[in-house]
């Protein structure tokens, strides 16, 4: 037995059934990155002054990932519209373009979050505080090395975009510290919220990478029997991949810039 | 496949590559925004009335919401709808402050 409206539109929504699937499936996103917005928006507005980080991310990066994602929006486009001309080869070019464009994505990701996981501030038992990277910390050494400087108090961290003292390399003995951790999810709100957003995000990436390649790869021998359906599964998995784009808009200006 | 078909998908591929640029200047103009020396809340709003611009652009024209079936608009105002009130909720608990007295 067929499935009914594969490619044809049903009737009464004038849609083929994927098509009308995927809108609800991504009406369910639009309420899952909802609530965590809101999430951003109640710890952001609730945070006494002084006290919400600004310029803590790689801007540069950020950038270079939103540029990334905008072309490989547009790469997924071409693909389609290459099935729609009926150019199987260039559609193939251009979905492997989507996908590597992905996994670029994830890769410069994936350097942003090791970065946070190598940066630390360590109180130190006088009150003063050293910020930077982790150099060295072995766990039978009786010292740690930071490249990195020392503040007085907390609040001059809270702003990445000052330039604050030169950083140099700093061995600070283990006896001297009061407390050391990372800038992971459990620093503070900010980091948090922003693990859980962009890891959220970056599931999708992966998600979507993992759908495309399967239609890429082995999926693709549907062209030859079902070309009408093959293409509509392609413009599906597309309306995906906008959205994950869609999503990055907000998530680098909310995250990276305000 | 006509050539009529063949050429209005090419002219789609064209509007959907100035879309790109689009992007990529809209993109700029945020990352210049946050650098520029404005007061904070003005910096916030210019920056994410871009977004703002640049989701539009994405969605209207890449995702072709402005020219979709009357079906999706259905779905879309229903979420739309659903995620007023839940970023409502969140302003209004914030409004929602106790009164601490004698604290």
């Amino acid at each position: 037995m067929d499935i009914p409206y594969t490619v044809k539109p049903r009737p009464d929504t004038g849609l083929y059934n994927a098509k009308i699937g995927m809108w609800l499936f991504l009406a369910s996103e639009v309420m899952l990155f909802g609530g965590l917005f809101s999430a951003y928006i109640f710890l952001r507005v609730g945070a006494p002054a002084g006290t919400w980080p600004h310029g803590w991310l790689n801007v540069t990066l950020g950038t270079i990932n939103t540029v990334i994602l905008a072309l490989s929006a547009i790469t997924t486009l071409l693909a389609w519209v290459a099935l729609k001309l009926n150019q199987f080869p260039r559609y193939k070019v251009f979905h492997a373009l989507t996908i590597l464009l992905a996994l670029t994505f994830l890769g410069i990701k994936s350097y942003e979050y090791r970065d946070k996981f190598l940066h630390f501030e360590v109180q130190l038992k006088d009150g003063r505080i050293a910020d930077g990277h982790m150099v060295e910390n072995k766990r039978d050494a009786d010292h740690i090395v930071l490249h990195g400087h020392y503040v007085e108090n907390r609040a001059e961290l809270m702003d990445g975009h000052t330039k604050g003292k030169e950083h140099t390399e700093l061995k600070i003995p283990r006896a001297d510290i009061k407390r050391m951790q990372n800038y992971g999810p459990a620093h503070n709100n900010f980091l948090g919220i922003y693990f859980c957003l962009t890891i959220l995000h970056a599931l999708h990436i992966l998600g979507g990478v993992l759908v495309i390649a399967y239609i890429w790869g082995p999926g693709s021998k549907m062209w030859f029997t079902d070309p009408e359906r093959y293409t509509n599964r392609v413009e599906v998995s597309g309306l995906f991949w906008h959205f994950v784009d869609l999503v990055w808009i907000f998530l680098f200006p909310v995250l990276y810039l305000t | 496949m006509s050539d009529a078909h063949s050429e209005s998908y090419k002219n789609y591929t064209r509007k959907c590559l100035l879309i790109f640029l689009a992007v990529l200047c809209g993109t700029g103009l945020m990352v210049g925004a946050s650098f520029a020396s404005l007061a904070s809340g003005v910096r916030i709003a210019m920056i994410l009335t871009i977004a703002c611009v640049n989701a539009f652009l994405v969605a209207g024209h890449l995702m072709h919401l402005i020219s979709e079936r009357k079906m999706v608009y259905i779905v879309l105002v229903f979420t739309v709808i659903f995620f007023i009130g839940l970023m409502g909720l969140t302003i209004w608990a914030h409004a929602d402050v106790p009164h601490l007295k004698g604290v």
